[in-house]
């Protein structure tokens, strides 16, 4: 018996969908930079004014506000389309196209890791560009690093992002299993999105939060992956904002920890809901 | 060859506390065109969704291709193949890639598959249209394509939902075609329609079927000659005396009421039988304005068993609005 690759078929079919939907495509690649060129510069100039007066630290690199947001804004950007990833399953299920699939000797589980794996992709190719586009605009990601540094940075924060999508998307298949309408599904992604995104370290540091939302950005799955992204691109002791980071290997695999035990237990989530789904 | 290809007994599915499949037994056998024939909402399609695993089996039994649907939906899966009522085709994606990813879920070979499409393609006359996104194909034409799909795996039996709803008349009748040289070929084909000519055209057996029970079931000649004969419409100066003194006639069989007149089901032949009935009428006094003599359709089949038309709610079939057309 040979290992069933069904999932393959689902992947296969999403990523048709993800490169003939042109605006789709278009708009997914363009957001991030967006993002990048306007909030990132714009904020940029801001915190960077206001964070003259803090002496530089000896011997660490200071960073400039827009490389601390660029690894943010690969979080962020994750984090919406993995959670949007999902959707094309409620589509599916209401224009019928889904009855195929699960009349289908497929077992359900592979409809789950087919939807996972191109969600997943989708944020690798979107985490490329926004690195590439950051580093176009001025962010100082791999600064000083050799070529065999840069490529292990660069699939470090592929594995963080990895990880992450893959628990948001199976918490997307979830969610989109179990319910009706895209309405509704678009208002608990809006509900989800926020606490997530800020209660996050991603566009701020969460020092100065109070001890409540310290707490829930501590076990917030986004703050794991920035530390993991700014690890990689960035380095395990800077200064940025006038605060001192260090983030030392063990740290780094708490985060990864965490992120695995939110993908597994997503997993489980996605996995139940799906056991459970009727489709006629 | 033969022998039961699928067999219910007792099924019952319920939403809630309506019944919508109260209580059915059938067979089909190997090789048969079987329809399941009935007014929208009798059931239908949830009896399909689940022989073919979509719902889960609440009540009674049911074996497919020679699994329990309950105990091996997965091995019935695989020997199944599934046309839905409504267009289930991905429209960004070409006729080609629909048959592969069909393949690809059912876990063909690589070569079987593309050899598979070729074969299939040419059967529906899509061949032209391979590369051609499903969005920009015609009505027919997707349903031609969710045949081949349905076909793509070489099913022991093609289900059927409502297979021609929606379709032109020409349409409907090269469907018909099409389904018929599948059957021939050997696949068992189970269909559901609420369109008595479908029904009557493609089915070697058919069960009526109506609030969720079958009322009747067997051949299309069986159940015509149900009703006898020959059906005799009339419309007369006073219906109720007129269908009273034919009652009394050893050769009717059935009166049934209409809201102009009434039709006598007769068991002889109509056309030697008609003049001693206007004669009985016109000793009785009762001036005949209408007459009408016709074999039985499976219109009057449905009738005759549920006590009502077919479409009196929902879309009513193109060749009933055709025939209306034309006799106006």
């Amino acid at each position: 018996m040979t290992m069933n690759l069904g999932f393959l078929t689902i992947y296969w079919r999403d990523m048709i969908r993800f490169v003939r939907f042109r605006t789709l495509l278009f708009s997914s690649l363009v957001q991030p930079a967006l993002w990048m060129a306007f909030f990132g510069i714009a904020m940029s100039s801001n915190f960077n004014r206001l964070t003259t007066d803090v002496p530089p630290l000896p011997g660490i690199p200071n960073i400039g506000y827009l490389t601390f947001m660029a690894a943010g804004v690969i979080a962020m950007t994750t984090l919406f389309t993995s959670l949007f990833g999902g959707m094309v399953l409620l589509f599916d299920k209401n224009w019928g196209l889904m009855r195929e699939v699960m009349a289908s000797p497929l077992p359900r589980d592979h409809i789950i890791f087919g939807i996972a794996l191109s969600g997943m992709t989708k944020s690798f190719i979107q985490s490329v560009i926004i690195m590439a586009f950051g580093i176009l605009i001025g962010a100082e990601f791999f600064a000083g690093f050799g070529p065999a540094e840069v490529i292990f940075s660069i699939l470090g924060i592929l594995l963080f992002v990895g990880i992450f999508s893959l628990g948001f998307l199976f918490l997307s298949a979830a969610i989109a299993i179990s319910l009706e309408t895209p309405e509704g599904m678009q208002g608990i992604m809006t509900l989800l999105t926020m606490p997530i995104f800020f209660a996050s370290n991603a566009l701020y540091p969460v020092n100065a939060f109070p001890p409540i939302l310290q707490a829930v950005s501590m076990g917030n799955p986004l703050t794991h992956l920035v530390n993991g992204i700014r690890y990689f691109a960035i380095g395990g002791h800077y200064q940025a904002i006038g605060i001192e980071y260090i983030t030392t290997t063990t740290d780094l695999l708490v985060s990864l920890s965490v992120l695995v035990v939110f993908a597994a237990a997503m997993f489980g989530l996605a996995w139940w809901r799906f056991q459970r789904a009727v489709v006629t | 060859m033969s022998g039961n290809i699928i067999e219910v007994s007792g099924l019952e599915h319920r939403y809630g506390d309506f019944a919508a499949v109260d209580g059915i037994s059938f067979t089909v056998e190997e090789g048969e065109i079987f329809s399941f024939l009935g007014p929208n909402g009798a059931g239908k399609s949830t009896a399909i969704n689940v022989l073919t695993t979509l719902l889960r089996l609440q009540k009674g039994s049911a074996r497919v291709a020679g699994f329990d649907v309950a105990a091996e939906p997965s091995k019935v899966r695989a020997s199944i193949g599934i046309v839905f009522q409504e267009v289930t085709l991905d429209r960004d994606m070409t006729c080609w890639e629909i048959l592969e990813f069909h393949g690809c879920l059912y876990r063909m070979p690589h070569k079987e598959r593309r050899s598979r499409i070729d074969e299939l393609l040419d059967l529906v006359e899509l061949e032209g249209k391979r590369d051609t996104l499903t969005k920009h194909l015609s009505g027919g034409m997707k349903r031609r394509l969710e045949i081949a799909r349905g076909l793509m795996t070489r099913p022991r039996v093609l289900f059927l939902d409502e297979p021609t709803i929606g379709l032109d008349p020409q349409t409907r009748m090269r469907m018909w075609e099409y389904i018929k040289s599948v059957n021939e070929e050997g696949t068992t084909i189970f269909l559901t329609t609420h369109y008595m000519d479908e029904a009557d055209q493609l089915s070697d057996r058919i069960s009526i079927i109506d609030h969720g029970r079958i009322i009747a079931t067997g051949r299309t000649w069986e159940l015509k000659n149900m009703l006898g004969e020959d059906l005799i419409y009339l419309e007369t100066s006073d219906n109720v005396i007129a269908g009273t003194a034919l009652r009394g006639m050893e050769e009717v069989t059935d009166i049934q009421e209409k809201s102009k007149g009434f039709v006598a089901l007769v068991n002889q032949d109509g056309t030697h039988l008609l003049p001693r009935i206007m004669e009985t009428l016109q000793g009785k006094g009762i001036r005949i304005h209408t007459v009408n003599l016709k074999k039985p359709s499976m219109d009057d089949v449905f009738v005759h068993f549920t006590g009502r038309e077919l479409r009196e709610e929902g879309a009513e079939s193109p060749a009933a609005a055709h025939s209306r057309a034309i006799r106006r």
